[in-house]
């Protein structure tokens, strides 16, 4: 294993002290409860927007703290839930009163460490709402699964609900805003390597050099096929055409397109993937009216890369162009 | 000799020794179906857990095992923090007081344990799961004990009936926690978490 890092075990907290040296005017963080937090929280009168998961998908969540977007992070372990004391804790730093919004990637302990936390939270009469994201395609929604996984639309959620927040939306308004943009969007990834969770010290899945996962979660779980390595074109074509039919999304519409890296791509590819993901579209008649391009919800070093497509209409639009200010997303502001 | 507070906290000191010992195992079993970090979480949960004992040293069970639900609510993540926690939780409340455990007890503690699982996973037998060692490890212990059989007799067959159904859980097909996404992949790997639950029906048998 070849990282950055001075030890497995210091590698979060390490991380945690960088991001606050860094952006000291967005973030502090709370070393002794674990979490990310508004350097001005709780702001009065304003809903509170946290969410958490398990660390090596930066910058998400930590880095997505500031303002218009996130209030504060409950960073886990490397790809382990955070724990309900952490969401707890985040809860009460930024109640400002007006409640606080959970969202929650849909993963079994994620959901259950914040149900727990919510359970806690309302206990203490703060109040609370929970939207669990769940966007990947890859996985069929079924009886027989743990639902579709949360993935990049998470993160155009924690923009778009901060963005409704910071306008002085009340509670019940930026949780059905989450819910409308995990409604309206798709995603799926893949995977041109494996990852390294730090403390196992090696390759979580093993892929040929002349191999890819379709269908990759963000934890290196293994996806829908393996199959050969193929041209840009035809990987995209792959990760799209299930996200079009699943909506569906259909010709006329406006999206948000999303490429993102996985950790270990470099810009030149997702733009090559954006290329035909856009060439793709226009063949549809579907419209991108925004876009995000870049590494903004990783699996540490793989490989790879998703792509996510939100429905637009004007007010996500707005909001999604309102200011922002974070370690990791900013314009406008 | 009927259980008390000492073999409580000896059973606890073996299970938290051989988690540490089985980490990598437990990990590896997760890297095939999961996410690569059950023996790692449950190794931390139970090294704080080691660090927790000596203050609940003179406390009655009921006390030391919600110590325990806590501490590993606290610091496992996961869904085996919530779910080992929540059991190990309502086991602590359903002993309360107690110094001693009669088998009757000893019953009744893994069956609140059992029952906030379900109720916390909203999971049931046959989805590959913790339950799977969990469920046949009850039945025996239930049918050894209604038979008056020694304690020891019953805590052995839990232990193997344990030790089946986490066997058992290979050529199942998972339909619950993070395991289903691979759905017919998932048959023909060992569920970690029904290992590890296994492990804890082991500790009561060894040592003793």
């Amino acid at each position: 294993m070849k990282k950055l890092i001075n030890s497995p075990e210091s590698v979060v907290d390490d991380e945690l002290h960088g991001l606050e040296a860094a952006h000291p005017d967005l973030v502090r963080v709370d070393f002794e409860n674990h979490i990310v937090v508004r350097a001005d929280a709780p702001v009065v009168g304003k809903v509170g927007v946290i969410s958490g998961g398990g660390s090596g998908h930066e910058p998400m969540h930590g880095g997505f703290v500031g303002r218009g977007m996130l209030d504060a992070a409950c960073p886990g372990a490397v790809f382990t839930s955070p724990v309900p004391d952490q969401m707890l804790a985040a809860t009460r730093a930024v109640n400002g009163g007006a409640g606080v919004l959970h969202i929650v990637k849909n993963y079994t302990g994620d959901v259950l460490n914040f149900e727990m936390a919510a359970e806690l939270a309302q206990a203490e009469n703060i109040q609370v709402a929970s939207v669990t994201m769940d966007d990947d395609v890859a996985v069929k929604d079924s009886l027989y699964t743990a639902g579709r996984r949360g993935v990049g639309a998470t993160v155009l959620a924690e923009k778009i609900v901060g963005a409704a927040a910071a306008a002085g939306a009340p509670l019940e308004r930026v949780a059905n805003l989450c819910r409308k943009v995990n409604a309206n969007a798709r995603s799926m990834g893949m995977a041109l390597t494996s990852c390294t969770v730090p403390a196992a010290g090696k390759p979580t899945f093993e892929l040929g050099d002349d191999e890819m996962e379709i269908g990759i979660g963000i934890h290196g779980e293994p996806g829908r096929t393996r199959m050969k390595l193929a041209p840009a074109a035809q990987i995209a074509e792959l990760l799209l055409l299930p996200i079009l039919e699943d909506l569906p999304f259909r010709s006329g519409d406006t999206v948000l397109a999303f490429v993102n890296g996985m950790g270990g791509t470099p810009l030149i590819e997702l733009y090559v993937m954006y290329n035909e993901v856009s060439r793709i579209l226009k063949g549809k008649g579907v419209t991108i009216g925004r876009n995000l391009i870049g590494s903004y919800i990783t699996s540490l070093e793989m490989a790879g890369c998703s792509v996510t497509l939100l429905k637009l209409d004007d007010e996500l639009t707005q909001l999604w162009d309102a200011p922002v200010h974070t370690p990791a997303l900013r314009w406008r502001a | 000799m009927t259980p008390d507070r000492t073999c409580v906290l000896a059973w606890l000191r073996r299970s938290a020794a051989a988690l540490h010992e089985q980490r990598d195992y437990l990990t590896s079993l997760d890297a095939a179906i999961g996410d690569a970090d059950h023996g790692i979480n449950m190794d931390r949960g139970f090294t704080a857990v080691l660090d927790k004992l000596p203050t609940v040293a003179e406390a009655d069970v009921g006390t030391i095992l919600k110590t325990v639900g806590a501490t590993l609510v606290s610091t496992v993540g996961g869904a085996s923090g919530p779910l080992y926690g929540t059991a190990f939780l309502r086991a602590g409340t359903a002993l309360a007081g107690r110094q001693e455990l009669r088998p009757v007890d000893a019953l009744a503690g893994f069956e609140a344990a059992y029952e906030g699982i379900v109720a916390r996973g909203k999971a049931q037998r046959g989805e590959k799961t913790m339950l799977d060692a969990f469920g046949p490890a009850l039945d025996a212990l239930r049918a050894a004990i209604e038979a008056k059989q020694p304690f020891a007799n019953a805590l052995r067959a839990a232990a193997d009936a344990a030790q089946a159904g986490a066997l058992a859980t290979t050529p199942m097909m998972a339909t619950k926690g993070r395991a289903s996404y691979l759905g017919q992949r998932s048959i023909g790997h060992q569920d970690p978490g029904a290992t590890s639950l296994a492990l804890f029906f082991q500790m009561m048998t060894d040592g003793k």
